[in-house]
């Protein structure tokens, strides 16, 4: 400290805040415009709209029977039935409520799961292999197994989405602490934090993007298992969701309700990734500056 | 002997004392620092001057009680000395005012007096309007200006009992650009001298050294130990280009030493 301060400290902060202008990183705040949003949603519907037209032009031609490839307009038909009787809201509802419950409880299982393989070490030697290995068995495998266990019931269909839900969840869990810089956890102890304290304000938000990938495939998981355990188990007991409304259009050999069905599912796991993963994950990243996809 | 220590810590911000440490056992063993004696009064700015991988952040951490010396005693007269890296380290999830916020949470200081604290301390390293942007939308400078604001948070919350506090940094500037380095280094000194802590400032440049500190402690390479020091508060130009001059020549002698060997 060895020059007096001879340049004053006016000119010091001006010097600074200069410098601050210079260097902040600038923002691309991008506004809400009609433009943009044509530019995100006309794709996906021009490609949905093609491959409607060549649907029909293939029906057209004939190529396929009839009970092989029904018109498009046939499809439709099933569908708006179906939602004016309601049937389609009774299929839906008992189809994701089950879906939600067993993703709930596999929220609930996965997490302290998870928690325990990444800082436990002997715990992550004994069951972090079983855990990423059960992540690529597919869970209809286990349908059959649970029908012996539990009977053709709602435990069976939990039971299948348990299955296929707390392995991505666990692992995501696991994959985000482990990314998580040390550095982190090292200024929680400089700055006098507690175990728990540490967890709670470094840890935890720390591996939140990487628990956030985990629960996206999770529910992916839960909604494939799903489907595939009302396919393989249908009965009374549980009620028709959409696998049991998919396999009873086989079974009919009604095609138009097959397609039907197959677009219901597959409207399901678009809707909850758009309306409820997509934003979820926007502003986690966004608010770490992570945005750079979208 | 812990009645010396206790009388010691009245009159030191931290003292080490014959401070050994060597990583791993046995044929591998690396010996990082050995028979380190070092002292920092309270309120003085000293700054450890080492090549790479001379032990200077071992010495930090150790200090810093995120390792512990293999033998050897370290006195702090604070419980907890406030530490800043080279990295700014904040939290990516957290606006600035949060992040030195954290450091009052975890001293249990409460909400309010969380917030205007924090927004003081900021003030303090002039960023009096950015407590809201996150880390991400600030420069490095910037942030690392965060960081200090963060560490003093710490720093006075760990010796709220009137005891000095004391601040390490382990090389926080290095990986600035040179305005940006020169600009902070004239901040800190401002900080310094209004919060009245000790400092124990790494570098590995010289006139950084020099420029910052009232005395600069020469350290050498593998295993460190301290070979000089030199009182450099209060120099004029001259004598300060003098002693950048002859700390240089020392630091030469201290590395070339090694190619020898
Ligand atoms: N955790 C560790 N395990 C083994 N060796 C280490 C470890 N940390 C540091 N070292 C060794 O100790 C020496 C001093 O390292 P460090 O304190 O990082 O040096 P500096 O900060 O001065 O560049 C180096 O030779 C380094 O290889
Ligand atoms: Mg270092």
């Amino acid at each position: 400290m060895p020059q007096p301060d001879v340049v004053d400290d006016e000119s010091v902060a001006a010097v600074e805040a200069g410098l601050d202008a210079l260097d902040t990183p600038t923002e691309r705040r991008r506004r809400f415009t009609w433009r943009r949003a044509a530019a995100v949603v006309a794709p996906p519907v021009l490609a949905i709209v093609l491959l409607i037209a060549v649907w029909q032009a293939l029906w057209a031609a004939a190529f396929w029977p009839e009970y092989q490839l029904p018109a498009p307009a046939a499809v439709w038909q099933v569908i708006t039935d179906n939602v004016q009787t309601g049937v389609a809201f009774d299929v839906l509802w008992n189809s994701v409520h089950r879906a939600v419950l067993g993703f709930a409880a596999g929220v609930l299982i996965g997490t302290p799961l998870g928690l325990i393989v990444a800082k436990v070490r002997i715990v992550r030697a004994a069951i972090g292999p079983l855990l990423s290995g059960l992540q690529s068995l597919p869970s209809v495998a286990w349908v059959p197994a649970a029908v012996l266990w539990f009977g053709v019931t709602p435990s069976t269909v939990y039971f299948v989405v348990l299955m296929g839900s707390v392995p991505s969840i666990a692992n995501g869990l696991v994959a985000g602490i482990d990314q998580i810089p040390p550095i982190l956890p090292r200024v929680g102890t400089v700055l006098g934090a507690s175990r728990l304290g540490s967890a709670r304000h470094i840890l935890l938000p720390a591996a939140l993007p990487g628990y956030l990938a985990g629960l996206k495939q999770g529910w992916a998981f839960s909604w494939r298992s799903l489907m595939a355990a009302e396919i393989i188990a249908v009965s009374p007991q549980l009620g028709k969701g959409l696998g049991a409304f998919l396999e009873e259009g086989r079974n009919l050999s009604d095609m138009p309700t097959v397609i039907a069905a197959i677009f219901l599912i597959l409207l399901v796991g678009i809707g909850i990734e758009l309306l409820v993963f997509r934003p979820l994950e926007r502003s986690v990243l966004r608010a770490r500056g992570l945005s750079g996809a979208f | 002997m812990t009645a010396t220590l206790e009388t010691s810590a009245m009159t030191t911000a931290v003292r080490l004392t014959g401070v050994h440490k060597s990583f791993g056992a046995g044929r591998g063993a690396v010996s990082a620092l050995e028979g380190v004696d070092l002292s920092v009064a309270p309120g003085e700015f000293v700054c450890l001057l080492g090549a790479s991988g001379c032990g200077k952040t071992t010495l930090l951490n150790l200090v810093a009680g995120l390792d512990r010396p293999t033998a050897g005693d370290i006195a702090l007269s604070t419980s907890r000395p406030a530490v800043m890296f080279q990295e700014a380290a904040l939290m990516p999830w957290l606006t600035a005012s949060r992040n030195v916020e954290l450091a009052l949470r975890f001293a249990g200081v409460r909400r309010t007096q969380r917030r205007e604290r924090a927004g003081e301390l900021l003030e303090l390293v002039r960023l009096g309007g950015l407590g809201d942007k996150r880390p991400h939308e600030l420069s490095g400078g910037m942030r690392q200006r965060v960081a200090l604001a963060r560490a003093l948070a710490s720093a006075v919350q760990g010796s709220q009992d009137g005891s000095p506090a004391l601040l390490l940094m382990d090389e926080p500037f290095s990986a600035l650009d040179a305005i940006t380095r020169d600009v902070l280094q004239g901040e800190l000194l401002r900080v310094w001298r209004s919060t009245n802590t000790a400092v124990l400032f790494v570098t590995h440049d010289v006139r950084e050294a020099v420029r910052l500190g009232q005395r600069v402690v020469l350290l050498s390479s593998r295993p460190g130990r301290v070979v000089r020091e030199w009182q450099v508060g209060d120099l004029e130009p001259s004598a300060e280009a003098a002693a950048i001059e002859e700390i240089n020549t020392s630091l030469r002698e201290v590395i070339s030493s090694h190619a020898a060997a």
